[in-house]
């Protein structure tokens, strides 16, 4: 079976995103910041996933039970650069930029492509119902914030960023809740109606 | 293959949360200034030698007040809004302060020096009735020692698009030998009265 090969892709996502203009640009805002780059990143390292050698890809297997580890490290990961602290950091340290760049695609985006497709509809579940929630309380805090949480943005940036952040909980909590009803699982017969089916004669 | 999964789950959750507890000092800092408040806390760091110019034109040291505790904050002198807090909080200690001079001494320092010409920071000075003898409102004398102060005592200083500046507003404890080794919040006055006079 041949794999599609979108790691270069991944690691040219990258190469461009860590380009001077690029970071200026991004970094500029803090909604571009987390709503942006960060996404971007992650998407880069799920577009590494194909390229994973298979025994490399077998190991890692054995370990990801059920993909939980590996969606355990994305979930510590991408809940480290959603804390106003990580955003400066990144912005003032060029160790902490690196890290950003590296982490984000390596332990988040490389994990969430691996591990994702070994999850069962439970397991799915229970992350999107946390990520939407993460997503959500993260907005209220920054739109709600009494003091400034990032010395280097402006206040009105952090508000703009928890609409943002609200906004998308909304969009995905419609959007999986619409699924539910429309999509694959919706469409198919339950699995016990079938067993009751009665035999014919 | 079942419980080494488990294992390495559990491996995983114990690594991230370390992690996680590393990364916000024990929970305790979300933010870049809770995290600095607390790193000055437990290592107090010297202040860099900083030459500055007060709102009589009179040029002092830092150095100058070694013996003798500073409290430092930051603003620039159009401030219209958390300046003016820093500003009435100032004002307060300083009428503490001026019965005993020689205890401890408040320095404004802006860190807008181009603007804040010496007459400005008299202005500043007016507005809050300073009395110079416990309340110096200076300006740094050059680029280089503004940027020496704002990276010692991690001020950051950001510029909006009406020319405004939005910056950490705290009161900055320099103790004897001049070091930098608490800082308080704007609201925290009285905790840092109480240390001044320790």
């Amino acid at each position: 079976m041949s794999r599609p090969s979108t790691w270069p892709w991944g690691l040219l996502l990258v190469g461009v995103l860590a380009l001077p203009p690029a970071r200026r640009a991004l970094e500029a805002s803090m909604t571009a910041h987390m709503l942006l780059q960060i996404p971007l990143l992650v998407l880069a390292g799920a577009l590494l996933a194909p390229c994973i050698p298979s025994n490399l890809r077998r190991a890692f297997e054995a370990l990801d039970a059920h993909g939980v580890p590996g969606m355990l490290a994305a979930a510590f990961a991408s809940s480290y650069w959603m804390l106003p602290r990580a955003l400066d950091a990144a912005l003032s340290s060029p160790l902490a930029e690196l890290a950003k760049f590296g982490s984000l695609p390596l332990l988040v985006g490389l994990p969430l492509a691996l591990s994702w497709a070994r999850m069962g509809p439970i397991g799915r579940g229970f992350v999107l119902a946390n990520a939407i929630s993460m997503l959500a309380v993260a907005g209220w805090l920054y739109r709600e914030s009494p003091v400034r949480l990032c010395s280097w943005y402006l206040v009105d940036q952090q508000v703009l960023l928890g609409n943002a952040l609200l906004a998308l909980a909304l969009l995905a909590g419609v959007g999986w809740t619409l699924r539910a009803f429309t999509g694959p699982l919706a469409r198919k017969p339950p699995p016990q109606a079938a067993c009751r089916m009665p035999r014919s004669t | 293959m079942r419980l080494r999964g488990a294992l390495c789950a559990f491996l995983v959750l114990c690594l991230g949360s370390a992690g996680l507890w590393a990364g916000t000092d024990g929970l305790r800092a979300f933010t870049s200034e809770q995290a600095r408040r607390l790193a000055v806390q437990r290592t107090p760091r010297p202040v860099p030698h900083a030459v500055l110019q007060d709102q009589d034109g009179r040029s002092f040291s830092l150095d100058d007040y070694r013996g003798r505790k500073l409290l430092v904050d930051f603003v620039y002198t159009r401030c219209q809004s958390i300046c003016g807090a820093l500003g009435a909080g100032f004002q307060r200690l300083s009428q503490d302060l001026a019965p005993a001079p020689d205890a401890a001494m408040l320095v404004t320092i802006s860190f807008d020096p181009q603007a804040d010409t010496p007459a400005a920071l008299m202005r500043y000075a007016q507005r809050y009735g300073a009395d110079s003898r416990v309340w110096r409102i200076a300006r740094p004398q050059d680029e280089a020692t503004l940027a020496a102060l704002l990276r010692t005592f991690e001020v950051v200083v950001v510029r909006n698009a009406y020319g405004e500046y939005q910056h950490n507003a705290a009161l900055h404890l320099v103790d004897e030998s001049g070091r930098l080794t608490r800082i308080f919040g704007y609201d925290e006055l009285e905790r840092a009265a109480e240390a001044l006079e320790r």
